[in-house]
């Protein structure tokens, strides 16, 4: 299958479930698996991962004939660097709160594989309207699997969501679920369901295929 | 199975047995532990039988379930989860809340069983990987021991046992911190005589160390059991304790005390020497009983906790496989190095 | 030589280089300290309100605050602006009512948790001569656990009215606060600790005692540096 044959929604839904940075791809675990503690965070941490995502590709493909292979690297880590000093500012101003529970895993996003691996292997190949759409597609899919991670993790561990009790007073909070380690349970929780509905869905395929096949042969 | 008779069975040579199967050696663990748990139901009443049922019960029907969604005939006809189980609500508080001992024991077997590829490639011990879970989870209703031998144990509950799903426990009960705890934080000895007969607080099935060692016994003279890593064990925390306390009797406890408080002696006999998780050679099973031991001592002198036997096993599991890629069992048939040179 | 080599591309001549690079981070640092300077005003008032709300909050009575420094001659002189954040200077914060009475003052303490530095700031009453209130300003304590400093309510009830009223020279507490364990606390200068987070509800009280040990002899000292008021 030839890549022009794809339309630029493709390149969207792409990063939502196909070729999902977390889920599939496995990218990104650091912030992935440290600032999912509450949905909150893993949201905000998600939302702004994917604001660096979208502008990097897109300032990285408008360049792209400009910047010599010699020096591709260096200049994507400028350009990337730039855009998380850029949210850092931007969310100190917003909310201090959100800053500290953030922490330094804002700086962190600098060195966040999938936004250097995007830049790289698609960015630099691209036109601005593709690199963007991958962009907006890859960090929304990677907000949406820190998601999933943070509010499992948040509902189990406190019994919140979003800072809103669910349950009663009385609910037994699982502290495991808010250590670093319930991180990896809820990922790997994740990762299980994800494989097993693909799957799923390849044996069916695989059953429909056979039974064509079949049909016609009669 | 085919019906015996019915089939001819063809098999390569050896032909000799070894004499017991998996089932006739996991039956004869389930033996072994039986007076552990009578003792443990006889010291905690039906606080102690609930949660050994509930135990039992989660981890058989949770084995039972994955087998039958992965399309497997059913493996509890084996003992192995029986054993799983009962280790299970042993190493367990009396009085957690039956809800919390079913998680665990979905725990136990799901996890530290099933995803590993079911009985043989368990590397951890699935009932500490429940109960450290538990732990990891529920830190202050883990932590919550009820006094043993009070006056109506065999007919009323402390009211954590019965508390509803996903909320929180309040006990009523009289609490009673455990040998090891008040030698942690308040530096108070116990009388061995308590620690051995298991007239003190604790988890259900560790208090008793002289049925421990009795079922232990059993197992070895059977020859079911590798004597080498419990006597490793002992000895390794024997030594370590005793060099501590010889250098500050105030601060560190007596070697004797070590021994017999706290769930060493269960982790040593049942946990530590369970087949799957304990290398195969004996220089291996000494070196592996002389590290659990060692990190045993290191977490109760230095560590956060008051108890680490959990951890150390746990640890020894992981490093099994590595002890037995240094210390490979010499192949039947193949000469040894100086014989060959 | 039949077989020619695959023509491999015209090297990247060095202007092209220096051009991408230098334009690049040109137009980076140009981005950069436009938008620092842009939202610095923001983060320096998030900031400062920030302090503002956690002085109130440990001095209930307060409603107007002036920031005093500690001088080298050993007394406190008000600093202009009404709550600049210091930068290691050593600070606090007087609080007054209504009628411009003195209620109290906010003092920034921090010390070794569980996981890292906490810092935090308490608020010291001369009428009760005890600590009312404390905030945790900042801290990397672990969540579900050590964060309990925060919020745990039975914890919180140890600096409703912790006492720390000088001994007879004045220059040290009548009794240093002592953490104990939870549910021991008999006397109004202990800490009752946390069941789960025994680490780091002692460092709060290790906190609170190095600090109070060190500021509160010396505020009483200079006690008329704060009266009046402006």
């Amino acid at each position: 299958m030839a890549v022009s044959t794809k339309t630029t929604t493709d390149e969207f839904i792409k990063g939502l479930w196909k070729d999902n940075p977390v889920f599939v791809q496995v990218l990104g675990m650091c912030p992935a698996l440290a600032v999912s503690n509450t949905a909150r965070n893993a949201l905000a941490m998600g939302l702004a991962t994917a604001f660096v995502l979208v502008m990097s590709n897109m300032v990285v493909s408008s360049l792209r004939s400009f910047i010599p292979k010699e020096v591709r690297i260096a200049t994507y880590i400028l350009v990337i660097a730039t855009f998380v000093t850029l949210v850092d500012y931007v969310i100190q101003a917003i909310s201090l709160d959100l800053y500290k529970a953030l922490g330094a895993f804002i700086s962190l996003i600098v060195v966040n594989c999938l936004i250097l691996g995007r830049a790289e292997a698609f960015a630099s190949k691209n036109t601005i309207a593709r690199s963007t759409m991958d962009g907006l597609g890859m960090g929304v899919g990677f907000a949406f699997a820190l998601f999933s991670i943070g509010a499992v993790r948040e509902i189990f561990g406190a019994g919140s969501l979003f800072g809103v009790s669910l349950f009663h007073d009385a609910f037994q909070d699982w502290v495991v679920m808010v250590l670093p380690s319930g991180g990896f349970f809820t990922l790997a929780g994740w990762l299980l369901l994800f494989n097993w509905i693909k799957q799923r869905k390849a044996q069916r395929e695989r059953a429909a295929t056979l039974s064509l096949t079949e049909e016609a042969a009669r | 199975m085919p019906a015996p008779g019915k089939t001819l069975e063809i098999r390569t040579s050896p032909h000799i047995l070894s004499g017991y199967s998996v089932d006739s050696i996991m039956f004869n663990v389930v033996l072994a532990l039986l007076p552990v748990t009578a003792f443990a139901i006889f010291a905690f009443g039906l606080a102690g039988l609930l949660t050994l049922s509930m135990a039992l019960v989660s981890c058989v029907l949770t084995e039972h379930l994955i087998c039958r969604a992965t399309g497997k005939p059913t493996t509890i006809g084996d003992w192995s989860v029986t054993i799983t189980g009962l280790l299970y609500g042993l190493t367990l508080p009396p009085s957690l809340p039956l809800w919390m001992v079913a998680v665990g024991g979905v725990i136990c077997v799901a996890m530290g069983k099933a995803l590993f590829g079911g009985l043989g490639y368990n590397t951890f011990n699935p009932a500490l990987v429940g109960r450290a879970v538990l732990q990891a989870a529920f830190p202050v209703a883990m932590t919550t021991w009820i006094a043993g031998f009070t006056a109506g144990r065999f007919t009323s509950l402390p009211s954590s046992t019965l508390t509803l799903p996903f909320t929180e426990p309040t006990v009523d009960a009289v609490t009673s911190a455990t040998p090891l705890a008040l030698w942690k934080f308040s530096r108070e000895t116990t009388a061995v005589a308590d620690l051995a007969t298991g007239f003190t607080s604790g988890s259900a099935g560790e208090t008793s160390s002289i049925l421990i060692i009795l079922g232990g016994l059993y197992l070895i003279a059977r020859n079911m059991m590798n004597w080498r890593i419990p006597v490793s064990i002992i000895a390794a925390v024997f030594v370590l304790s005793g060099a501590l306390h010889l250098v500050d009797p105030t601060r560190y406890a007596s070697p004797v005390f070590m021994i017999f408080s706290g769930g060493l002696m269960l982790g040593a006999m049942f946990m530590a020497s369970d087949m799957v998780g304990s290398p195969m050679t004996s220089i291996g099973c000494y070196l592996y009983g002389a590290l659990i031991g060692v990190v045993t001592v290191v977490i109760r002198t230095w560590g956060g906790l008051p108890e680490g036997v959990m951890y150390a096993i746990l640890l020894g599991n992981a490093v099994t496989p590595h002890l037995d890629r240094w210390f490979r069992p010499r192949v039947y048939g193949t000469a040894t190095k100086e014989a060959a040179s | 030589m039949s077989r020619a080599l695959p023509a491999s591309p015209a090297p990247t001549s060095t202007w092209h280089m220096y051009r991408a690079m230098v334009g690049v981070g040109v137009c980076c640092g140009l981005l950069i300290v436009g938008v620092f300077q842009a939202t610095r005003p923001v983060i320096e008032r998030n900031k400062a309100e920030a302090l503002q709300s956690a002085i109130f909050q440990v001095l209930p009575d307060a409603t107007a605050s002036t920031t005093f420094r500690l001088r080298d001659s050993g007394d406190f002189a008000p600093v202009d602006g009404s709550a600049a954040g210091g930068d290691g200077e050593p600070l606090v914060y007087a609080g007054y009512d209504d009628d411009q009475k003195l209620v109290g003052l906010a003092v920034e303490a921090q010390g070794m948790g569980y996981q890292d530095v906490i810092r935090l700031i308490y608020g010291y009453s001369f009428a009760d001569e005890a600590i009312i209130g404390t905030q945790v300003l900042e801290s990397k304590e672990t969540p579900g656990l050590g964060d309990k400093i925060e919020t745990d309510p039975g914890f919180l009830e140890n600096f409703e009215r912790l006492d720390v009223s000088l001994a007879q020279d004045q220059s040290s507490l009548a009794h240093p606060i002592v953490p104990v364990r939870h549910g021991n606390k008999t006397q109004p200068w202990e800490v009752d600790g946390i069941t789960g987070a025994t680490i780091s509800s002692e460092a709060i009280a290790n906190i609170l005692n190095q600090s109070a040990q060190q500021w509160i002899p010396r505020i009483q000292r200079n006690l008329q540096d704060f009266q009046g008021g402006e």
